[in-house]
């Protein structure tokens, strides 16, 4: 069931459509802001919310980088590995995270600390290679430094 | 050197505030339009300005309003979309204009949207940019108190609003027709074309999507007129353009400069030279989706007119450089994995075949490759060339390959002969010094 507040965002979040369907990707980020991530159960009430099939909300929720149907951890480690940050060394940066959470691409770490996920060029180029830790980007990042960023999210 | 679009940015970071921005002049040229400029003349000026869309494609923004039917008959409502789902590989210059001045884009919106008579707009941006999104937010805020946005302009009577979409990451929304599904609230493939967005968009209105960076152009346009915006530029396109270059340079980075600059005087005076121990071996002029240019081509003007189709095109104008010490051939395999998984899907040229490309690369870098291989990757150049697919995604991916296989022919051979990449017994040794 949809919270108070939850409903009230969503109610807010539609103001911005003439429809209520344009709200959907607002609508599935809001609840995932509140709830880590989409679940069925979710979707279904969101679906409802927005008077579309959970099916058709599906097809929209699968298909952006940023919505999780799936649970992650509670910090969400973006990799950029586009063009500019792989000629700077990105693949090494990830490597060492590997090393030092035993965490691959696509994987949350046992304790569910940490999920880490490729993401296309975050525009950062002039600061190659570049990470986002939840909403927070690093630039110039290296293998060394990497630990000390991310010992910042516990 | 006059830099209409930047000389205000702050150089911390920081953001331009509301009160800057007026101070500097900023919300002047709504004063003209009270004072009786018409939507035809703001479309005139903008045509006589040569202005030309600073998203990759260089249309001539003037004649895409043209296409908005206009008068009294016109549909109601019209809308304007400013495209910032910048996910370009290799750009970056619109989110150094959303995050240094955010209010420059609110009044581009309100001038294009006053040009076409479109009441409603929408700035569609991409989900990662969170601190573009937070000043965007605060902006719009900022221009509804002040009445800009929200209540009829004084003496047109012409009202705006003005949304923020924050999408949810995916390349594709950067199409135009993609992103008007996207803003539907539908899965954002792309939709066949005719009917074109100018008539039947967003909602089946009348829609024009327009790159941010070409937005930030239209006040300084309505302020200064359209010769002294062509003064601006070296070339017969008018303005200026934010140029970067990114990979192993002395000096990464972005600058406003004159239209027409060349990639020799970028590359060598902004952003002063290679680095220590690289030596230059070509550049994609602007994002991944460009052709590949050499040594032989630095002395073009980078600008929409001068650049030769059978050469490339100038793209988004944030150049991406690849040195001696990288693989040309991993090189674009990173691109074509990157457009492997940003395909949509939707049509099969593009689903199947860019896997595919993506597939015969990662052999050469194994060194499993043959000439075969090499005449498969040619054939696919051609199979997903422009009118095979549904969109230009695909094709925008074969620019890279094909100029790479013209170019870099060698290099490729070489991982056939030598059975694997040259590069990476270098490139490891390369990790562990750097």
């Amino acid at each position: 069931m949809l919270s108070e507040i939850e409903r009230r965002e969503l109610e807010d979040a539609v103001k911005s459509y003439p429809d209520k369907r344009g709200a959907a990707i607002d609508a599935l980020l809001t609840i995932q802001r509140r709830r880590g991530w989409i679940s069925d159960d979710s979707l279904l009430e969101i679906a409802k919310f927005l008077e579309v099939t959970a099916e058709d909300l599906d097809s929209v929720a699968t298909f952006y980088n940023l919505v999780f149907r799936k649970p992650v951890g509670r910090h969400v480690a973006f990799m950029c590995d586009s063009i500019s940050c792989w000629i700077k060394g990105c693949e090494q940066v990830q490597e060492q995270i590997k090393k030092l959470y035993d965490v691959d691409l696509g994987q949350t770490t046992s304790d569910g600390r940490l999920t880490v996920l490729p993401i296309a060029c975050l525009g950062q180029c002039e600061r190659a290679p570049a990470v986002m830790i939840d909403q927070d980007v690093y630039g110039d990042v290296t293998p060394e430094k990497i630990e000390q960023i991310v010992e910042k999210y516990k | 050197m006059e830099r209409p679009l930047t000389q205000h940015i702050h150089p911390d970071g920081t953001t331009r505030t509301l009160r800057e921005y007026v101070k500097e002049g900023g919300y002047r040229c709504l004063e003209r339009l009270a004072a009786g400029l018409a939507p035809k003349d703001v479309q005139r000026l903008v045509t006589e300005a040569g202005l030309r869309g600073r998203g990759g494609g260089g249309f001539r923004t003037g004649t895409k309003w043209s296409f908005v039917p206009m008068g009294p008959d016109a549909p109601k409502p019209k809308y304007i979309v400013a495209n910032g789902d910048e996910m370009e590989p290799g750009t970056f210059k619109d989110r150094v204009l959303m995050e240094g001045d955010p209010h420059g884009l609110v009044e581009g919106m309100i001038l294009a949207g006053y040009a076409i008579d479109a009441e409603i707009g929408y700035i569609f941006l991409r989900g990662e940019y969170h601190l573009s999104a937070q000043r965007l937010n605060q902006a719009i805020a900022e221009a509804y108190a002040e009445g800009y946005l929200g209540k009829p302009l004084p003496g047109t009577g012409f009202r705006f609003d003005l949304h923020l979409h924050a999408s949810a990451g995916r390349y594709i929304c950067g199409e135009e027709t993609a992103l008007i599904n996207a803003l539907e609230g539908k899965r954002a493939v792309p939709r066949a074309k005719p009917p074109f967005p100018q008539t039947v968009g967003l909602w089946g209105q009348p829609t024009i999507v327009q790159n941010v960076e070409t937005l930030y152009n239209l006040p300084h346009i309505i302020n200064h007129g359209a010769d002294w915006y062509h003064r601006l530029s070296r070339t017969q396109d008018g303005g200026t353009k934010i140029y970067g270059i990114s990979g192993r340079v002395t000096n990464p980075g972005w600058w406003e400069l004159p239209l027409g600059i060349t990639a020799r005087e970028l590359l060598e005076r902004h952003a002063r030279g290679m680095a220590d121990g690289v030596r230059f071996r070509g550049l994609l002029p602007g994002g991944i989706s460009t052709a590949f240019m050499t040594e032989e081509h630095l002395d073009l003007p980078m600008d929409f007119s001068s650049i030769p189709p059978e050469i490339g095109r100038l793209g988004t104008g944030t150049m991406i450089i690849l040195d001696d010490q990288t693989c040309p051939v991993g090189f674009v395999l990173n691109l074509e994995k990157f457009f492997a998984r940003e395909s949509c899907g939707w049509c099969t040229p593009c689903r199947e075949g860019l896997p595919w490309v993506a597939k015969l690369l990662t052999s050469f870098e194994a060194g499993r490759a043959t000439s075969d291989d090499l005449s498969l990757l040619e054939m696919h150049a051609k199979w997903l060339a422009p009118g095979h697919t549904f969109c230009g995604l695909a094709p925008g991916a074969m620019a890279p390959l094909q100029s790479a296989l013209k170019y870099f022919h060698d290099d490729f051979e070489r991982h056939i002969t030598s059975g694997g990449c040259p590069w990476s017994r270098k490139s490891a040794q390369r990790r562990i010094l750097v």
